[in-house]
């Protein structure tokens, strides 16, 4: 423990929260955006600062493109009024968003979001067991929803925690289950070897395609997205187990089911697309220079942002899920398939060696 | 009688989902596609974009004027007392008020006010009218800072209103009568 780690350290978790946060504002007006798109619409093209309109040609594009629109967005949350209902259970209420946007972020701390800078490695925490150590974080952001919905002490809400946990522990099995015909093949639970095996032999989708959709589908139901939102499930439970909160409580709901779909994006691109690594113009070797480290993390951020649009662009042709058609799904299709898909991936690999 | 529906079993393909998944994410895909590239979209852009009304609107009410440009109103006040939600108010000339401003009216009104916040647009001020002296026209979108700003007097109602289409007094109503008196057709 020296003081350079320390500080590189700390530099790097300031990057990569303020990314994320800026990933997160901004996915808020592409869900906005791409809705409309897909809808014939044009989306939010009106909020504008009012300089905005002094900058030629930019501005008024800017605005159009619904570029400020986040900002807005963000002091609306900010300034609205903190309002707690009588009924509800304090602690257990002021409690809730905290504990469902602390595990959001802390997944992103063992995921190689670029090769090196000069001597840093692009990761937070190098973890051994980097994918066990998200499993275990991720299954801790039902905790913060099951609570949201049991301290509002309203119907609706407790509906949704009610939803929300069975879902997501029905999930987190097929999850970990896709994911273990990737363990066999690597042979290594660090992210940062299961890239480097990855820019040695190529994307682990080719090797693991069942395992890469049983996993989005688990990482869509659990991130409450549709056609999984039952939780939320705005026809039908009003807003779900966040429907009692109001102004930045609100926004931290919002902001731990953004930051959840950002790192699962970064857990798919970095377990089956290479992470990092692109297989031309020696992007595929850890960076010798700072460029190529910048370029690196550039090129992941891509892949996240396609993953983050698919999950947006998914959620806007789906019908949500009746709640046993989701037990259904979980319990007698994903957790066999994801079973069998492990013993073809042994088998195969016994035969093989 | 129940009738029962016959459902085919799904096939393998259509077990499975996937191309149905498939051809979902293709229709989307196009639609963002138009909407981006091909500007095909379907919403108007209200503010700047204003749809086209159709004749016979009922829109705010407002006083119009001959073609000699004088006020058609002559303070009879029917329309204040047809006015469902008494929006509007007449104060008239008295008797020694001010004569009215054509030569075959006895008189005009002192003023003349609609409160645009009461008004219903439903019209009735317009088809009581005896000298065809206020129109619902197409203004549908009248705004103000003050309850005081929205209550439109009579220089205000009469600059908006502008001049009548309908120009030749009693015309219409004679055609109407006319129009009953042959109603049920005579053979």
């Amino acid at each position: 423990m020296n003081w350079n780690f320390i500080i590189f350290s700390l530099v790097k978790i300031a990057i990569a929260i303020g990314v994320v946060q800026g990933i997160v504002m901004y996915s808020v007006l592409a869900e906005r955006k791409i809705s409309a798109w897909i809808q014939d619409r044009v989306g939010p093209n009106r909020t504008a600062p009012p300089f905005a309109k002094f900058i030629p040609v930019v501005g008024p594009f800017l605005t159009r493109l619904g570029i400020f629109q986040p900002l807005a967005d963000g002091l609306k949350f900010l300034v609205k009024e903190d309002f707690t209902p009588a009924g509800v259970k304090k602690i257990y209420f002021w409690l809730a968003p905290a504990l469902s946007v602390i595990p959001a972020m802390l997944t992103i701390a063992v995921i190689p979001f670029g090769s090196q800078m000069g001597a840093q490695k692009m990761v937070i925490a190098d973890l051994n067991v980097g994918i066990l150590y998200t499993f275990g974080i991720v299954s801790m952001g039902v905790y913060g929803i099951v609570l949201a919905g049991y301290a509002a002490n309203s119907k609706y809400p407790f509906f949704g925690g009610i939803r929300s946990s069975a879902q997501m522990i029905s999930y987190e099995i097929s999850m970990g289950m896709s994911v273990i015909p990737v363990l066999l093949i690597v042979g290594n639970l660090n992210l940062s070897q299961i890239i480097g095996w990855q820019s040695g032999h190529g994307w682990l989708v080719a090797y693991a395609p069942l395992s890469f959709i049983i996993f989005m589908v688990a990482s869509f139901a659990e991130t409450n997205r549709t056609p999984f939102d039952l939780p939320e499930a705005e026809t039908e439970l009003v807003g779900g187990y966040h429907t009692e909160y109001s102004s930045m409580k609100f926004a931290l709901f919002f902001l731990a089911e953004y930051s959840n779909m950002v790192a699962s994006s970064a857990m798919m691109v970095t377990l089956f697309f290479g992470g990092w690594t692109l297989p031309f113009w020696g992007l595929d070797q850890p960076a010798q220079s700072l460029a190529m480290g910048i370029v690196q993390i550039f090129v992941f951020l891509a892949k996240m942002l396609f993953f983050m649009v698919v999950f947006i662009w998914v959620r806007w042709m789906f019908p949500r899920f009746r709640y046993d058609q989701l037990m259904d799904l979980g319990w007698r299709r994903f957790l066999p398939l994801a079973l069998v898909n492990i013993l073809i991936t042994a088998v195969w690999l016994w035969i093989r060696s | 009688m129940a009738i029962t529906v016959n459902r085919k079993p799904l096939t393998f393909w259509e077990k499975l989902y996937l191309p149905a998944i498939v051809g979902g994410l293709k229709v989307t895909l196009k639609h963002a596609y138009n909407t981006l590239f091909k500007g095909k979209v379907v919403t108007m852009e209200y503010p700047e974009q204003k749809w086209t009304l159709p004749a016979g609107y009922r829109g705010a009410p407002y006083l119009v004027k001959d073609q000699d440009n004088n006020t058609k109103c002559v303070s009879c006040q029917l329309c204040e007392f047809v006015c469902p939600p008494k929006a509007i108010r007449i104060t008239p000339p008295g008797q020694s008020g001010q004569k009215a401003d054509r030569a075959n009216a006895e008189k005009m009104p002192a003023e003349f006010e609609i409160n645009m916040l009461r008004c219903i647009y439903c019209g009735f001020c317009q088809e009581v009218c005896p000298e065809e002296a206020i129109f619902l026209q197409k203004d549908y979108s009248l705004t103000g800072t003050s309850r005081e700003e929205m209550i439109y007097n009579k220089e205000k109602l009469l600059s908006l209103g502008g001049v009548s289409p309908g120009i030749q007094k009693w015309k219409l109503k004679l055609d109407e009568a006319k129009a009953q008196e042959n109603f049920p057709v005579k053979l």
